[in-house]
């Protein structure tokens, strides 16, 4: 299976077969940067979809050691994203669809998120999976293919989102969450960086599942100021403690919300699973093994390759579709926004 | 007609406050700019205009900075929600819509206008959210 993905800020494709063996997993960003003459990093532009997405196809197939006719079939992601660059790699897949007279199937990018453990793990259904990432932060328990049930999402910004904007505040290079990761690990005492914070718990008490990161960046953007000395500078001392706080604040949250998840979930889940680039965060990492472990269950991550957008995990969740007979039409259309459970009613908890 | 208003607000409620009282002065195809600085309140700020504006208190306004644009149905129309914060270039708007938000005549909200300077049309409502040192917030609306 042939998977394309272009519906965020990177051109990816990827060749795995249905035995869950990635032959291939090409992302532009990463060959350009590998290139002796350099190049340019696709921005959110569907020109640099355009311009890059052949070059990482036939890349992907060549790193796979597969020809066109090896294929069986061809996925390719149909939103929700950007519509210009989720209708690049859709057009594509399609015309190499038709052109090979092979079945095509339009993938919702989240569900490749979302069945990626399965591609990485073997997971078994149903399970609980965060998704937490700089776009998203969501709780889904995934119950077989297609079948999602939303317990939860953030109601202002996602967990990656506070990461990368309160690492700004704090004058981190982009990208934000692996740098303040490394400055809060400077941190030698945690216990009194957040006593001496006391950055507030979003939600704290509040029903249901879903997150709020916009009042820790806020209250970041405070303590920050307060923090500032005459020259404008914050001594890394400071800094230090603020980011420990934060990423202890930020773990706390998304482990408390995934407690509730696991206490109110209509059936008991497997495993526990994060996927994203969040994930990665050692802080958030350990939170959520602790809370795994607390409740009986396996924890599991996707490795990072998995995690950040992928052509792999679109060509999985095009192969977990494909075994159970859909095929789709070459009229499936670009979705910017394409909820995963939009056929189901959101759980009141 | 020049106008200037300015507001201090002590909390969100109070924020909210202020973005119902100047919800009924956007009309369909007004174009209003957010500034300032990151944590300020300019989501916040969308997010109790977009609900004030549909009727629906509890409406999800997610952050617009991954998606770029968000866009929400309103009674007679729509509002387009532009986080515009991770542009690297001005041009990269008309990727998002942004003629065929001008031309159909809906309520524009943007964060980091300030990315599309040179496109921004000439008469903007504009809404600068200043946080000041005890934690209240300086609201100044002009047009």
């Amino acid at each position: 299976m042939l998977g394309i993905e272009t519906s965020c800020d990177e051109t990816a494709a990827s060749v795995v077969t249905d035995d869950a063996r990635i032959l291939s997993n090409v992302i532009y960003s990463q060959l350009v940067q590998h290139a002796p003459h350099g190049g340019v990093v696709p921005e959110i532009a569907a020109r640099a979809h355009l311009e890059s997405v052949g070059r990482v196809v036939d890349e992907a197939l060549k790193q796979a050691g597969v020809t066109w006719s090896d294929l069986s079939a061809v996925s390719a992601t149909a939103g929700p994203g950007l519509i210009g660059g989720v209708m690049v790699g859709l057009m594509t897949g399609k015309a190499i669809a038709a052109h090979l007279d092979k079945p095509f199937l339009g993938i919702n990018h989240l569900e490749g998120h979302a069945l990626s453990p399965r591609l990485s793990h073997g997971v078994e259904f149903p399970y609980m999976l965060l998704l937490v990432s700089g776009g998203h932060t969501q709780i889904l328990l995934v119950e077989d293919v297609g079948q999602y049930r939303l317990l939860g999402t953030t109601v202002d910004d996602a967990a990656g989102e506070c990461f990368d904007k309160t690492a700004k505040l704090l004058s981190l290079p982009q990208p934000g969450g692996p740098h303040l990761e490394k400055l809060a690990g400077k941190c030698t005492d945690l216990a009194s960086a957040i006593a001496r914070f006391d950055l507030p718990r979003p939600l704290l008490g509040k029903k249901g599942c879903d997150f709020s990161f916009s009042g820790l960046k806020t209250a970041v953007r405070e303590k920050l100021e307060a923090l500032t000395t005459p020259d404008g500078t914050v001594k890394e001392s400071d800094a230090v403690d603020l980011a420990a706080a934060l990423q202890h604040a930020i773990a706390g949250h998304l482990s408390a919300r995934l407690k509730k998840a696991l206490e109110s979930a209509p059936q008991k889940p497997k495993a526990l699973v994060a996927a994203g680039g969040v994930a990665a965060n050692g802080a958030v990492r350990a939170a959520l093994e602790k809370l795994a472990s607390e409740a009986g269950l396996p924890f599991m991550a996707p490795p990072s390759s998995l995690c950040t957008d992928n052509g792999a995990m679109i060509a999985w969740a095009g192969i977990e579709h494909f075994r159970r007979g859909r095929t789709d039409g070459m009229d499936v259309a670009a979705r910017p926004r394409w909820p995963l459970d939009e056929n189901r009613v959101k759980l009141s908890t | 007609m020049a106008f200037n208003k300015v507001f201090h607000v002590k909390n969100e409620a109070e924020l909210a406050k202020v973005a119902a009282d100047i919800a009924p002065c956007l009309a369909r195809g007004t174009v209003l700019v957010l500034e300032g600085d990151l944590g300020a309140g300019k989501t916040a700020f969308a997010r109790a205009l977009i609900r004030h504006i549909s009727g629906d208190t509890e409406r999800e306004v997610p952050s617009p900075t991954f998606t770029l644009v968000q866009t929400y149905d309103i009674p007679d129309g729509e509002i387009w929600h532009f986080d515009l914060y991770r542009l690297k270039h001005p041009e990269e708007v008309y990727e998002l819509g942004w003629e065929d938000a001008l031309a159909s005549g809906t309520i524009l909200m943007i964060e980091w206008a300030e990315r599309i300077s040179p496109l921004l049309p000439r008469f903007c409502v504009r809404v600068v959210i200043k946080p000041e040192a005890d934690g209240t917030r300086t609201i100044t609306v002009k047009a």
